[in-house]
């Protein structure tokens, strides 16, 4: 296939409506159209789409290639909100409004998707409909932040759309400094890695903080994320202020039978290529009766070897959540990793939510009263000190925090004896 | 550029409201801006719209969401010093619509 042609042009063109309902005519897009002439779908093509039927959009694309021709952007940003919530909303006015009117606002909703972004066709479809009759037609589904972006509406229209849609039961999302739209993964539901209840923790920590979400007053955003394993495909570690990840303590699950047909069905040598070598710590090793053995102690749950084998092996039995705080991207330090907090706690019980809810409000409040304006938590654990963090939000320090303490820059082996004496005693009490 | 009309004064404001010389400032034009919102000045409104005229006079910068409420609870007493009674006064946000009534520059950021 030539790369200039359209990988599918007709169907392609198929996404213009034949009939025009906008009442202004397009401005003239040479530089916007050069776009449609690459292999995939463009998005010049959707915004042509939407503005046969908004004149909104025909003055989005003549600002848009406005901006492409002077190189310049010309949106700026200003203070719209819906009825008692700070937050939200992107707001954009445009500063070429003269040249395209009908684009002059165009603003931003975020709305909350529901956890683990589980919809029924009836909800996306009102949730279109509504869109349709109050803004532009545009939507990011989902945007980085989780949100749904409803983008492009007028400032009286914000209102009236989110009316409509939190009539059906959906909220708006944050945008500021405030707790943001948390995500979780898909979980259980379709997922056989699943280790706890994904949608409960994730609405149990939103409901919690949803004045902290709508009311923007904290440093700057914290996000929580949930993923239901170290697979971690929300990512929750590297993009979350508060991570909550599903792990297991005990042995990891190998059914020997099934680890057989596998050698059967892929060969001995592609085993040993793609998982036993694989294995980051050498956790794993084949026997010549070909069945797997495995180091539980030195796993380090990189799920690698579960995720090849997924009929042989399982994660354990004895299932909870690993906690991590801190982690985020670049801002006043580079980009940091969340760090172990809780190491494994159970979620089953009302009290272990309890627990979670509690430990989130201790950061949240902790960081709020220590950090510093646009500091994100990460960066304030930095500057003061993980000890004192830990203190300040209540939580007695673990071995269990550390895998390898001479390489960590965290361990200090000078005071070492009492406070291992001190964490014997903690667990004597706790048992007794 | 847009205007309000305040005693027979025609005061320039930006596409939002807010005024564009802070000068301008005057109790009935916080007023009538309230009015415009649909929302009557009580003494609580006027006590937060005279802190954050003196914050501003003071530091040249409108204060932070948490800074306000905490300022505000130090002068105004603890059950005050909540984000809560602020949105009960603006329910737009504290930032924004108490900011514009006040006179203050448009908060920057997406507040």
């Amino acid at each position: 296939m030539a790369q200039d042609k359209p990988k599918n042009p007709e169907k392609h063109s198929t996404f213009i409506p034949k009939e025009k309902k906008s009442t202004k005519p397009f401005h003239d897009t040479p530089m916007l159209d050069q776009l449609e002439s690459g292999p995939w779908p463009s998005f010049v093509t959707g915004l042509k789409r939407l503005a046969h039927n908004n004149n909104m959009m025909v003055d989005l694309m003549g600002q848009l290639e406005h901006s492409y021709k002077t190189r310049l952007g010309y949106w700026k940003g200003g203070t719209v909100s819906v009825f008692g919530y700070g937050g939200g909303i992107i707001p954009r006015f445009s500063e070429v409004a003269e040249m395209f009117p009908e684009s002059k606002e165009f603003h931003t909703l975020r709305v909350q998707p529901p956890a683990g972004n589980h919809y029924t066709t009836n909800m996306l479809r009102q949730l279109s409909k509504s869109w349709e009759k109050y803004g532009s037609g545009l939507i990011a589904f989902h945007g980085q932040t989780g949100n749904i972006m409803f983008i492009g509406t007028t400032t009286e229209n914000t209102q009236h759309f989110f009316d409509e849609i939190n009539e059906y039961g959906f909220d708006l999302g944050g945008a500021g400094p405030c707790v943001r739209t948390a995500m979780s993964c898909v979980g259980s539901a379709r997922c056989e890695q699943s280790n706890c209840n994904e949608q409960k923790i994730h609405r149990t920590l939103v409901n919690n903080f949803i004045d902290d979400m709508h009311r923007p007053a904290l440093p700057y955003k914290f996000k929580f994320k949930v993923s239901g394993c170290p697979n971690d495909c929300m990512n929750s570690i590297q993009r979350s202020d508060f991570a909550v990840i599903g792990t297991w303590r005990d042995d990891m699950q190998v059914d020997q039978k099934e680890v057989k047909a596998f050698i059967k069905s892929k060969g001995r040598k592609y085993v040993i290529d793609n998982v036993i070598s694989r294995c980051p710590t050498n956790a794993l090793s084949l026997s010549d009766d070909d069945t797997l053995n495995v180091d539980n102690r030195n796993c380090v749950r990189c799920m690698h070897c579960i995720n090849v084998m997924t009929k042989a092996l399982a994660p354990g039995k004895d299932k909870g959540v690993s906690i991590l705080i801190g982690g985020k991207r670049t801002l006043k330090i580079g980009d940091t990793f969340g760090t172990v907090i809780v190491p494994f706690m159970k979620l089953e019980t009302d009290e272990d939510y309890e627990k979670i809810k509690e430990i989130a409000s201790n950061t949240i409040d902790f960081w709020a009263e220590n950090g510093l304006e646009h500091e994100r938590c990460g960066e304030m654990i930095e500057r003061i000190g993980l000890v004192n963090f830990l203190e300040g939000i209540g939580i007695e320090v673990d071995p269990h925090m550390i895998s390898s303490p001479r390489t960590s820059s965290y361990a200090r082996m000078d005071d070492w004896d009492q406070e291992a004496e001190k964490w014997r005693q903690r667990k004597q009490q706790a048992a007794g | 550029m847009p205007t309000i009309e305040v005693a027979g004064k025609t005061i320039e404001v930006d596409e939002e409201g807010y005024l564009q010389n802070r000068t301008d400032w005057s109790e009935e034009i916080a007023t009538a801006m309230a009015k415009e919102d649909d929302c009557d000045l009580t003494q609580n409104h006027w006590e937060v719209i005279n802190f954050l005229r003196e914050y501003y006079d003071e530091y040249q910068i409108a204060p932070a969401v948490r800074v306000l409420t905490k300022a505000i609870g130090k002068k105004l007493g603890p059950d005050k010093g909540n984000s809560k009674y602020l949105y009960e006064l603006f329910p737009y946000g504290p930032a924004k619509q108490a900011c514009k009534y006040a006179g203050l520059p448009k908060p920057t950021g997406c507040v």
